[in-house]
């Protein structure tokens, strides 16, 4: 009983606040998904939902935001690895690399914003360098490339922050389990990808679920390099939300949130249950 | 054989430069243009900013532009504008510390607590409780900020500072990261406390908290920095202009002042900066200790 109090007490405060500011207005949010107007309360079904994945603005955000996190999550994945392992050979200065490569996570985005501006811009310096190689100028904020552009720059932001966490899970694998591979003559691939890739799986798992989280983050990138109007390429779900409060439309705005929330939870149970399934025999 | 190994090495190290060199150039290239005069500035980058420029002919603006890392003359002009003549800017920089010092303040208060509940009495009801924070913890802006705006609504919060800082102070992040890091304290010191006649709360102050010191500073860290650079919540929950953080205001300065621009990104990167290097080994082990989300 007295435990039960003690619990309370030290939970209470979050849990109220929790509650007040994202459980109940999230339920108030699932209720105006489903009804025609806050003045109007008739029960209309699934109609705002399709209203809303009917709206073009809605579909071309789902598509930018989904090809974002489709390029870039993987890359991530990938690339925070690679570091990782660079940082396990054996090279001079490795504390040294490993502060250079974490400091982009330390930078505003508005701060270093100006000289993205600078070397993506149409007579910017990456345009400049590559007519060194002949290489026709292209508008990078302001075409299909764009996309690639800002794969490029929440790679530079997210690695560092990634490639700490596997390098903490390359530390914990059991080092017998190495030497006895080494002892037994298993190639540098064969331990990667049947001791060390095994014991990194709730890490990849990890990493791929804060990626897809910062994925949709890159918004503050886009805005604040392009503002609330940018090129169609880079109109994120942020964008149309930003519209929606703009208006604000209730309806539209509870049942997006609403659709996000459902696929969110979709996508990290099918993760969790992937993770289960490739590193049941390491789980200990 | 040895000649190969040296051979490895050498590459291995060129590639860990290259990245190096990519990852700090952008950081250290804001750094030394901030120290450019307002001219030489217009005339590397006029091309890129000159659609509000004013003063066009007058200056000499490159065809194209031409990124500099250092500059022709060194002064500290910008600096003296935004410190000492124009206060605009120093007022936006003073909207994000109290923006962001009661949110990293209030949520590791809020945190801690909770953290030290989750860790002492676990149930089925606790379990899922949290299992629910992380959750929550995974969800986008774009879902959270319209349960946030709703609640800013009624409570007629929306456009003063506290619709962004209430929600920021019960953010469930912090939550979960001290969990993880209470959790590995050894049950038995908290055990032998409780034998010597410990109230939970002296537990929770004297053995808990200062067990968990680099998790806390690390976790405030990580809070400072995601909040420092926040931009969705206050274009929608903040739209007076007057109050908002440096980090949406930087993004519309126009061209006439991109000197300055870069002296301000300059200033607004220097805490986190000086955090970073202070704290960079909390910061490490703090993010490692997270493991993975279960569990």
């Amino acid at each position: 009983m007295k435990d039960l109090l003690c619990s309370i007490g030290f939970l209470g405060p979050s849990v109220t606040g929790v509650a007040l500011f994202f459980i109940a207005p999230f339920l108030v949010v699932v209720y105006y998904s489903v009804i025609r107007s806050p003045l109007n309360p008739e029960f209309v079904g699934l109609d705002n939902f399709i209203a809303v994945l009917k709206n073009s603005s809605f579909q071309t955000a789902a598509k930018n935001t989904a090809m974002f996190s489709v390029i870039a999550v993987p890359l991530a994945v990938v690339l925070s690895l690679a570091l990782a392992l660079l940082l396990e050979c054996r090279i001079p200065c490795k504390s040294l690399f490993r502060t250079f490569f974490l400091s982009p996570m330390m930078v505003p985005v508005a701060s270093v914003v100006l000289i993205w501006q600078v070397v993506f811009h149409y007579r910017g310096t990456l345009n400049v360098m590559l007519a060194h190689f002949g290489v026709d100028p292209v508008d990078w904020l302001n075409s299909p490339y764009c996309l690639l552009v800002i794969v490029a720059l929440f790679l530079w932001k997210n690695l560092g922050y990634n490639m700490i966490l596997f390098m903490a899970a390359l530390n914990n694998i059991p080092k017998e389990l190495l030497e006895v591979a080494d002892v037994e003559g298993a190639s540098a691939a064969h331990k990667f990808f049947n001791i060390k890739l095994r014991y990194l799986s709730p890490t990849v798992l990890f990493v791929a679920i804060l990626s897809i989280i910062n994925s949709f983050k890159v918004f503050r990138e886009i805005f604040l390099l392009t503002g609330n109007y940018p090129y169609t390429g880079l109109y994120m779900m942020q964008h149309f939300m930003n519209n929606v409060f703009e208006q604000p439309d209730y309806q539209k705005m509870a049942s997006a949130a609403v659709l996000l929330a459902a696929v969110m939870v979709a996508l990290i149970a099918l993760l969790f249950k992937a993770e289960d399934i490739f590193g049941k025999d390491v789980e200990g | 054989m040895v000649k190969n190994r040296y051979l490895a090495r050498t590459i291995l190290t060129i590639i860990a430069a290259c990245f190096a060199l990519a990852f700090l150039m952008p950081t250290a290239l804001t750094i030394t243009n901030s120290f450019m005069t307002q001219s030489e500035i217009s005339a590397n980058y006029g091309q890129v900013f000159k659609n509000a420029s004013g003063s066009e002919g007058k200056t000499y603006i490159a065809e194209t532009v031409n990124l500099k890392f250092i500059p022709d003359k060194v002064t500290f002009s910008q600096y003296i504008t935004t410190l000492i003549k124009s206060p605009d800017y120093l007022l936006k920089f003073w909207n994000s510390v109290i923006l962001v010092a009661p949110i990293v303040l209030l949520q590791l208060a809020v945190a801690s607590l909770t953290a030290y509940g989750f860790t002492r009495w676990r149930g089925k009801v606790r379990s899922f409780l949290f299992f629910f924070y992380v959750i929550l913890m995974l969800m986008p802006y774009q879902v959270t900020l319209v349960p946030n705006y709703l609640v800013s609504d009624w409570l007629g919060l929306l456009d003063t500072r506290w619709a962004i800082i209430f929600p920021g102070m019960f953010a469930p992040f912090s939550v979960f990261l001290l969990t993880k890091s209470m959790r590995r304290i050894p049950s038995s010191l908290i055990e032998a406390a409780k034998l010597d006649g410990s109230s939970e709360w002296q537990v929770f102050t004297d053995i808990c908290l200062p067990q968990c010191r680099s998790a806390l500073y690390s976790v405030a860290i990580l809070v400072f920095i995601d909040y420092w650079n926040m931009v969705e919540q206050p274009i929608i929950l903040l739209k007076d202009a007057a109050q908002q953080p440096l980090s949406v205001y930087l993004s519309t300065i126009n061209a006439n002042e991109v000197g300055l621009a870069f002296a301000i990104a300059t200033i607004y990167m220097v805490p986190c900066l000086l955090l970073f290097l202070h704290g960079e080994d909390y910061l490490v082990e703090g993010i490692a200790h997270q493991g993975s989300v279960k569990g």
